[in-house]
């Protein structure tokens, strides 16, 4: 709880200092001139900034995949109807993201597999039962939940007629039929506990096994092409494609049970509401969720059919489209805006650091230039293991930032280069001080320049701040990134299509802003 | 007479050469001094030096009897008006704001400066009505006029001018040339005028500077120049432009 407060507190101050500067910045620019005006304007951006949470809300995290979005949003819909305030950081990324803003305390909770949780965070090679679990997980102040009901484990499956028509219902009965033809992931062909080991414990036959991409598995299942696959035993597609999950009838498969992991310092009547959702998922259950959020693209709404089917609590109706695509552009602009105004208050400056040359001037470009460089995903794995930032919103800002950097470095620094020598020494035979030759004569002069570095600046930050999403901080990345995992065409275009508008709309915007503060002389 | 500015053993090298050689010069109270010589001979640099836009490597200037330094200079400079060929108006700024500029950053008020600024119209034959005009909207000429009026502006004691007309006209020039010459003859007031055209040179000097390869090699009036020679160079000079001039 303690770190959750303090993070609450540490976002309250800091918008708080956002306004102080705003004030202060206003009284000066209205007496010098009206040139750098552009720099109020972007001081009004962080008014719809991130929104200071009043009580820290419960957050909960969920891994980048249907099932755990799933139980994120079921999680989050029992604690909204208990009463607590409830923050879903959807599709963060993978075990190990999650693990670590769990102990970080970026989240408080989220759904996880015993049998992962044994493997990859205990790292233990042998089974555990839940009690050594929960001891383990203790001394990182973590606690777990009882199994919400599913096994979410590897098995073999194939089509039902088939399966009916050769009577096979285990894996076991495949001994029977050494010429059926298997077409496996890759993953399962090469993991430790996947294909080999499985093959030796039921001594199967079969000489025709191929690797191939999940989702095509299940077109060339459909088509005859081959006649088994692996998948996960929730997997909504088992039930599309009208298929059987085969008995795992020696107990091959490590058990994948599904519970919450929380902090045990979370207030104790959130872990309360969680308990209540312990065996309340058996696999029919969880697939016909699955299922659903596959078919209608909302999340939300396959969750609140849990509920439906449950409690018969009454039916919450899903969030509406133009309601999610208004919070998705609103979470979007606060990125890219109050990222790009960083760029602008510590790009300027070293601009003009930049632009006097030096060793001081070409570090500070060639930091910029490289920052460029790094691609932006890895940019944001880079950040997410340091102290401050992790899987937050404030992560997203500061890689947003960084990349904004280089293009009004570069254009302050050679807008101001650009200035022809005898006018800058017009301004100091005339005897203005240093200050006032900046802010009279260079930077009005540079103002082009400066401008449209900060609009490739803009354009740039709409454009990458869809990666946010993958670390939780939203945005039109959501729907993209939803829509990758769900292969879904139109959900992608929800995000991408709106992100698109939005770079227009700036640039734009920007070339309005060029005929307001760039001034009339250097227009004519 | 007093030397308003005074140039002891002043020199300057660049890199690879002397611009000014060690250098000694008075620039005499009231007088118009024009300063000539083949281009690269370090007329320009004599100025700049003057308003300190480059440091002298030795030696000191003094101006009325102090000698300049870093300390001083910003208030030095608001005494002096520096005008160059190319102008050097402010693009983004309008004629009028250009010639107010200096005035009111030291804070003179609208009042103050609306009728010095109508003063220096009448003075320079600049019409009002242009002052609202930027730059590029000026010509040539009208744009060396509002250059004077902002080194002017706040009636400097010493004008420095670096050809001013350099790049005008033959017209232009013409007009100018007898605009600027009532305008010192009206305001009583020390000039140091670059160029290298010993008519203009002739027109306007009481005291011409005769410099070549970063010395100055003759200082007096045109007919001690051509009289009493200092140099072979001198007679060489003025021969080379006499078809145009008649001494
Ligand atoms: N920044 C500089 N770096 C190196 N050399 C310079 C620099 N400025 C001037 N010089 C050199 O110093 C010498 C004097 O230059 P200066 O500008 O004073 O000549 P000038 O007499 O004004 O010539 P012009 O009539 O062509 O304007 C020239 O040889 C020039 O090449
Ligand atoms: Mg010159």
């Amino acid at each position: 709880m303690n770190r959750i407060s303090k993070a609450g507190t540490e976002q309250k101050g800091e918008s708080g200092n956002q306004e102080s500067r705003n004030r202060n910045s206003r009284i000066p620019f209205l007496l010098v001139s009206r040139l750098p005006d552009f720099l109020l304007i972007f001081s009004c951006l962080p008014i719809f900034l991130i929104h200071s949470a009043s009580a820290a809300p419960v957050v909960i995290g969920s891994k980048k995949f249907t099932e755990s979005y799933v139980i994120g949003e079921i999680a989050k819909r029992a604690l909204t109807d208990a009463g607590l305030p409830v923050e879903h950081r959807q599709g963060m990324g993978g075990t190990i993201i999650l693990w670590q803003a769990l102990r970080g305390g970026q989240i408080d909770a989220y759904p996880e597999y015993t049998g992962t949780i044994v493997r990859e965070i205990l790292k233990s090679d042998r089974p555990l039962s839940l009690n050594e679990i929960r001891d383990s997980l203790a001394k990182s102040g973590v606690g777990i939940t009882e199994p919400l009901g599913f096994n979410n484990t590897y098995a073999l499956v194939m089509r039902r007629s088939e399966a009916q028509r050769l009577g096979v219902r285990t894996i076991s009965d495949l001994q029977k039929y050494p010429e059926l033809k298997i077409g496996l992931t890759h993953e399962f062909l090469d993991r430790q506990d996947g294909w080999q080991p499985l093959r030796q414990r039921y001594t199967l036959p079969q000489q025709n096994v191929i690797g191939i991409d999940h989702a095509l598995g299940y077109s060339a299942l459909a088509n005859g092409s081959i006649n088994i696959k692996d998948a996960y035993s929730t997997d909504a597609k088992i039930e599309q494609n009208n298929l059987v999950v085969l008995e795992d009838d020696l107990q091959f498969f490590p058990k994948y049970e599904a519970v919450f992991l929380f902090r045990l310092s979370m207030p104790t009547d959130a872990i309360a509401v969680l308990r209540r959702l312990q065996g309340t998922l058996d696999e029919q259950r969880m697939i016909r969720l699955n299922a659903e959020a596959e078919r209608t693209k909302n999340y939300t709404r396959a969750a609140d059919s849990y509920f439906e089917h449950h409690a018969g609590s009454a039916s919450a109706v899903g969030e509406s489209f133009s309601h999610k695509l208004a919070r998705w552009t609103l979470r979007h602009l606060q990125l890219a805006g109050f990222s790009l105004l960083l760029s602008v208050i510590f790009g300027i400056p070293l601009g003009i650091v930049a632009s006097r040359g030096g060793p001081v001037g070409q570090g500070i470009l060639g930091f910029a230039s490289i920052v460029q460089t790094i691609p932006s995903l890895a940019l944001l794995a880079l950040l997410v293991p340091l102290p401050f930032f992790g899987i937050s919103v404030r992560t997203a800002i500061a890689a947003l930032f960084l990349y904004g950097l280089l293009p009004i470095v570069r254009n302050t620094a050679s807008g101001l280069q650009d200035i022809p020598r005898s006018l800058r020494e017009s301004a100091i035979a005339l005897g203005l001080s240093p200050m006032t030759r900046l802010w009279e004569i260079y930077l009005p002069m540079a103002s082009r320049s400066i401008l449209s570095g900060i609009k490739t600046s803009a354009v740039i930050n709409i454009g990458t701040a869809t990666l946010a999403a993958l670390i939780g901080a939203g945005g039109l990345g959501e729907p993209i990134l939803s829509g990758l995992n769900l292969n879904d065409h139109v959900t992608i275009l929800e995000g991408a299509i709106p992100a698109a508008v939005l770079a227009l709309l700036v640039q734009w915007f920007f070339d309005l802003l060029d005929r307001v503060l760039i001034p009339k002389g250097l227009r004519l | 007479m007093s030397a308003l500015v005074k140039l002891v053993n002043v020199s300057k090298r660049y890199a690879d050469a002397a611009a000014l050689h060690p250098t000694n010069l008075s620039i005499e109270h009231g007088k118009t001094t024009v300063l000539i010589g083949p281009s690269g001979c370090g007329k320009s640099t004599l100025l700049r030096l003057i308003i300190r836009l480059i440091q002298p490597d030795s030696g000191s200037i003094m101006f009325e009897g102090e000698p300049i330094t870093p300390d001083n200079i910003d208030m030095l400079r608001r005494r002096i008006g520096y005008v160059i060929q190319e102008g050097g108006l402010f693009p983004h700024l309008t004629a009028r704001s250009n010639v107010v500029l200096m005035a009111r950053y030291v804070g003179r008020s609208q009042e103050e400066m609306q009728p010095r600024l109508q003063e220096l119209c009448d003075l320079t034959r600049f019409s009002e009505n242009l002052l609202s005009r930027y730059p590029v909207e000026l010509s040539g000429g009208e744009r060396q006029r509002v250059s004077l009026m902002r080194a002017l502006m706040l009636s400097p004691e010493l004008l420095l001018l670096d050809e001013p007309l350099g790049a005008l006209d033959p017209l232009v020039r013409a007009s100018l040339q007898k605009d600027l010459k009532e305008i010192f003859a009206r305001l009583q007031e020390t000039v140091v005028f670059v160029t290298h055209d010993l008519a203009e040179a002739i027109y306007f000097g009481d005291e011409i500077v005769l410099m070549n390869e970063g010395r100055v090699i003759q200082k007096g009036a045109v007919t001690d120049l051509r009289d009493n020679p200092a140099d072979p160079f001198v007679s060489e000079f003025i021969n080379a432009q006499r078809g145009l001039v008649s001494l």
